[in-house]
């Protein structure tokens, strides 16, 4: 198995330590991981960490996925604003 | 319409967490044929997390070669329920399908979330739950010189500590709720749990302060600093991170939908109701561990063990466990009674502090509420993607609200998975 994996987050490269998860890819990208805005615009990044509060909720491939519960495979495509 | 797939099994557990992996392998050797399934990646629950920042200890490893070790154990990762399409029926979802389950005897070993509670800045970028955190890191998370700041109460924050701190960052304050007189008694309780006590040392912080607790959390888009107001004296102290959870509350929605009644753990918490064999108040319906009330991984061990060998009718199994039951149940009871939450921490939000973080209510909206119907219908309150899990749990707190009813789907789901529910099924062989 690979060290490392490669995805993207919004079009951008990232790597990260294999096996780790979108969550902390998203912190890998940079700032604190923010992964969507609220309905009243405010930043949010993960928060429980645990599939709890879902605010961690990104697109994955097309398909929305809790990006603390998801972890990240070789080329996959992140979108936040899910 | 594309059909279903219905399968079958005779034990379904739900949540692989101590319990549940407990509950497969006690029940195993009845040659039963067990299902266990959850949402996480792999299994091993809150505390057993795989990953590049975890270190699996040898235990964990052990549990889970036993779960491979028998053929008629099958574990779905990665999977969680939707709904209850019958009696006797789940309906669940994976990644990439769904599918019904039809099972004779069911286990549910939910396990327990975080009481997150609400005050000024809790929604910036950087606060994170405690055992959150700690779950973070495990997964990968980075926090090598981030300087965090723990806060909330009970033993997991001083768990997280600990993660946070092997993981290089540095961990400048561990603010608990509770008085030093408290933690004193608890900590000389563990003479009764010797390997809590060992635990306890080795876990013990320069940092820790006693009848601390947060006021706000500052920052322009992301943690900056926190404000701890320590006896009578407030402090600011400069952060990158703010870890925060004040006590566990057991998962029983999936209980809820299924109608098993309630019971009000030592906690004051609602917890799924259990009899001596772990049976819950519905025929052919098991629950074990935190979803029972929230005890420690101990207790969840002995529970699962129990529920295990009482759904195959095994009741001399279940009865070598008894012992070791109770003495976790003195434990749990001798946890609540150490980490009460002291009333003063319903000061904690502000009118303009968000309580319900989906649909961004804040506590100003929900004041004139009469209780948790209202503050939904009128306010929006708990109608997110979280369904009430984390505003709930809070204006329980806060206002003594009874927590909301959960509704399927239980999280939200695919409209390919819900669409099942009405299309012809789709019989496949025993899992
Ligand atoms: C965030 C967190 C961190 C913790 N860290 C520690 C620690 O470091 N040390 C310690 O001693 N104790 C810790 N605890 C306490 C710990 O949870 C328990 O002691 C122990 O793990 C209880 O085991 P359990 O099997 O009852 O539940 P859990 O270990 O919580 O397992 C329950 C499992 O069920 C899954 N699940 C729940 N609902 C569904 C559903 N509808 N569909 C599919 N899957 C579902 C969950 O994701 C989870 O994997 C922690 C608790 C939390 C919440
Ligand atoms: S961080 Fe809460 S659901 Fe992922």
């Amino acid at each position: 198995m690979s060290v490392t994996t490669l995805l993207h987050i919004d079009g951008r490269p990232v790597r990260v330590k294999a096996g780790s998860s979108v969550a902390a890819a998203l912190h890998v990208n940079g700032g604190m991981g923010v992964a969507r805005t609220s309905v009243t615009g405010e930043p949010r990044a993960p928060f429980c960490g645990m599939g709890v509060c879902q605010e961690c909720r990104v697109r994955v491939d097309g398909r929305r996925m809790l990006a603390c519960q998801t972890v990240c495979a070789e080329g996959m495509q992140v979108e936040t604003s899910a | 319409m594309t059909a279903m797939p219905l399968a079958h099994c005779d034990v379904l557990i739900v949540g692989a967490g101590r319990a549940g992996m407990a509950a497969a392998v006690a029940a195993a050797p009845s040659g039963a044929s067990i299902v266990v399934i959850d949402d996480n990646p792999a299994p091993g629950g809150q505390i057993w997390r795989d990953g590049p920042g975890a270190a699996l200890p040898p235990a964990a490893r052990k549990w889970r070669e036993a779960l491979a070790h028998h053929a008629n154990i099958r574990v779905c990762s990665g999977t969680r329920v939707v709904a209850a399409p019958s009696h006797d029926e789940l309906l669940l979802e994976d990644a990439v399908r769904g599918w019904r389950m039809q099972w004779k005897k069911l286990i549910l070993c939910t396990g327990a979330r975080e009481l997150l509670l609400p005050f000024p800045g809790w929604t910036l970028p950087g606060v994170t739950g405690a055992g959150g955190l700690q779950a973070l890191i495990k997964a990968g998370l980075p926090v090598r010189g981030e300087r965090i700041v723990v806060a909330g109460s009970g033993p997991l924050l001083l768990a997280a500590a600990a993660t946070a701190r092997a993981a290089g960052a540095k961990v400048v304050r561990i603010a608990e709720q509770a008085s030093l007189a408290a933690v004193a008694g608890f900590a000389a309780s563990l003479v009764r749990w010797p390997g809590k006590a060992v635990q306890a040392l080795t876990l013990a912080d320069a940092q820790y302060r006693t009848s601390s607790r947060i006021v706000s959390v500052q920052g322009d888009g992301r943690v900056e600093s926190v404000r701890l107001r320590q006896g009578g004296r407030d402090m600011e102290i400069r952060c990158d991170r703010v870890a925060c959870g004040f006590g566990l509350t057991p998962n029983t929605q999936l209980g809820q939908m299924l109608c098993c009644a309630l019971a009000s753990a030592d906690t004051g918490a609602q917890a799924l109701a259990v009899d001596a064999w772990q049976r819950t108040s519905l025929p052919g319906i098991y629950a074990a561990g935190e979803c029972t009330g929230f005890g420690g991984s101990e207790r969840a061990l002995a529970q699962g063990t129990i529920a295990g060998h009482a759904a195959v009718g095994n009741e001399r199994g279940a009865r070598q466990h008894e012992r070791e039951r109770a003495h976790w149940n003195a434990f749990a009871a001798q946890l609540h009674r150490s980490f009460t939450l002291a009333p003063g921490l319903r000061q904690m939000p502000k009118p303009d502090t968000l309580v319900c973080r989906c649909e961004d209510v804040p506590l100003s909206a929900l004041a004139g509420c009469s209780g948790w119907t209202d503050a939904k219908l009128h306010r929006r309150c708990g109608m997110g993607a979280c369904q009430g899990r984390v505003c709930g749990d809070a204006a329980q707190f806060l206002f003594g609200w009874a927590p909301p009813a959960p509704r399927p789907p239980l999280s939200p789901a695919r409209i390919a998975t819900l669409a099942g529910l009405a299309a012809p099924l789709n019989d496949v062989d025993r899992q």
